[in-house]
């Protein structure tokens, strides 16, 4: 499978990556030898193998449901560049 | 099946619904801030909510055991592996990027809702998958001209989509299986079920077609937050898509956004390369793999939900179908009705039936009360019932009762005794009313006697009524009239 350019470009808008022209038809040529290579591995006979989704042989852990976290929201927002009586305040967004 | 009429014939409408339903628990799905509603912005964020770098999701327990619960309640199938996948889209309230949802193999199958008609008719539609997934965080637009304001308390709270089949033909249908749900819901303690809090929120999928043919295409509208509203948002798209099928137009596939003040929805352009989602699972989290064992021990657990209470009502009771499913929709209005009746249904059922839901709800609607702060218990309206039963009143005179008992909080028996109102059964006492009553109106007397107006009796009854002051007992007040009067 090959990507072309505008498939780059498309992708990037989605990831909200800025990309610079030029350099899409590089891009694209990337993307394309990664995909071939999925391709590749594709060849392999799978079938009756269980998918592998971890390479730790566990099982996904759970918690109780209990109240242990929060409660400070100075930390939370220490990071934002704009916050005002507790909000996060981003450049404004309407539908 | 219901039908809309078009300039050019006859169209049917095919509805599925999408509802979102906030699980209840005490932390959220996968960080231990708390889920409590209308804290101070911020104030229940984790460093997982907020996404910040490092941070892994771990999944709450109680959360799963809710969304299966759940699941049992919709008589579905259960999935022992689900898995959790990444929903990508930016927006200022998603801090990840990405929403952690399931895609391909959601914990949920295929269920079904049985929806009960205004007429008494029951239709079953089609669950199609339940999944959970995370909340979004709030964004407030009007509190300044160019800036949003964003608070996370909500970020990461656990949901639960119920995905319905395109099963439903009327906005009517639409309305009871929100109704339904939602009191399915609130029987298992799994959602409350408060739509003014957002607890549910609801996306209509509709679509209109010639009856038999294949499906045309489906418009999606967001944020419909009401039983009402989503009945509107219905007949306005349905409408919509006729009127623009009729004169040639063509229905595209898109995302609409309602507004309730108007009673319309516009299309969301800016959501139109948003539905390139690009799901994978998150490596962040292996499948949630589940034992039967577990799934059992939730299902036997489960109280009982209200198509069985509705059932035992009709067959224990004698209800009608309506009757029955109006007293089953919210669990404590059913415990309230069958307290009333007393231990073993000693009470007469299609008595304490009416005064539970046309008495005792109707004061309860007007005054704006809820079932536990309501002036009169269980109890006191069985003690009401208890000497309608057995002639110490009428019907009338406990309507007037019942009034001065919800005034007061004082029991039955007691305004009985206090106000006099015992109803004369003595014959004795009656035939003196009739007697003065007759011999007060000769003119009536003789209208009835010579045959020229034997309604008149009715005008007779009312007389005596009113000079015993609705104590006497009106059966005995008929009998005697015809006897006096020679009918």
């Amino acid at each position: 499978m090959s990507v072309d350019k505008d498939t780059v470009a498309h992708i990037a808008k989605l990831a909200r990556l800025r990309m610079d022209p030029e350099k899409t038809e590089a891009m694209a040529g990337e993307l394309s030898q990664i995909l071939g290579w999925i391709e590749q591995l594709q060849e392999v006979d799978t079938e009756g193998v269980a998918p592998m989704t971890s390479v730790a042989q566990m099982k996904l852990p759970l918690r109780e449901d209990e109240v242990t976290d929060g409660g400070y929201p100075e930390d939370v927002l220490r990071n934002a560049p704009e916050s005002l009586q507790g909000f996060y305040v981003v450049p404004k967004v309407v539908e | 099946m219901s039908l809309i009429q078009g300039e050019t014939g006859d169209w049917e409408v095919i509805i599925g619904l999408e509802i979102h339903a906030q699980i209840i628990s005490r932390s959220k799905l996968f960080s231990g801030a708390s889920t409590a509603f209308g804290s101070a912005p911020n104030s229940q964020v984790s460093l997982v909510d907020a996404a910040m770098p490092g941070m892994l999701p771990v999944l709450n327990r109680e959360c799963v055991a809710q969304a299966v619960r759940t699941g049992l309640g919709l008589k579905a199938h259960i999935n022992l592996v689900s898995v959790f996948e990444r929903k990508n889209y930016f927006y200022p309230d998603l801090p990840q990027g990405y929403q952690i949802s399931q895609y391909q193999t959601p914990v949920v199958g295929e269920g079904v809702i049985t929806i009960d008609l205004p007429d008494g008719s029951s239709r079953d539609i089609g669950i199609e998958r339940l999944h959970m997934e995370q909340d979004a965080g709030k964004s407030l637009h009007d509190q300044d001209p160019n800036k949003t304001f964003v608070d996370l308390n909500r970020s990461g709270v656990a949901l639960m989509e119920i995905v319905s089949k395109p099963d439903m033909r009327s906005a009517e249908e639409a309305g009871a299986y929100i109704r339904k749900l939602r009191s399915i819901l609130r029987y298992l303690g799994t959602c409350d079920g408060n739509m003014d809090e957002g607890s549910m929120r609801c996306d209509v999928n509709l679509s209109v077609r010639r009856p038999g043919e294949e499906l045309g295409t489906r418009t999606e509208t967001k944020n419909v937050n009401s039983v009402r509203f989503v009945q509107q948002a219905i007949d306005y798209e349905a409408r919509r898509q006729v009127e623009l099928l009729e004169s040639g137009g063509r229905v595209i596939l898109e995302t609409r956004l309602f507004d309730a003040r108007k009673g319309e929805s516009r299309s969301m352009r800016s959501k139109e390369e948003a539905h390139d989602y690009r799901y994978f699972p998150d490596p962040d989290l292996l499948p949630l793999e589940i034992e039967q064992a577990w799934v059992d021990e939730l299902g036997a657990n489960l109280p009982e939900l209200p198509d069985e209470k509705k059932a035992r009502f009709i067959k224990d009771y004698g209800l009608t179908p309506y009757d029955a499913s109006v007293l089953v929709a919210e669990q404590a209005n059913a415990a309230f009705f069958e307290t009333v009746l007393g231990d073993g249904g000693k009470r007469d059922p299609k008595l304490v039936s009416n005064w539970v839901t046309v008495n005792f709800f109707g004061a309860l609607n007007a005054s704006g009360l809820d079932l536990g702060d309501a002036p009169v218990s269980a109890e006191q309206l069985g003690g009401l019932i208890d000497l309608i039963a057995d002639g110490t009143i009428s019907g009338r005179i406990a309507k007037e009762v019942f009034e001065e008992m919800w005034a007061t909080g004082k029991d039955a028996a007691t305004i009985v005794e206090e106000k006099g109102l015992k109803q004369i059964t003595d014959t004795g006492e009656i035939e003196a009313i009739v007697d003065k009553v007759i011999a007060e109106n000769p003119d009536q007397a003789e209208q009835f006697r010579s045959g020229d107006n034997p309604k008149v009796i009715g005008w007779f009854v009312g007389q005596v009524m009113k000079a015993s002051q609705g104590k006497a007992n009106p059966g005995m007040v008929n009998q005697l009239l015809k006897d006096k009067l020679g009918g």
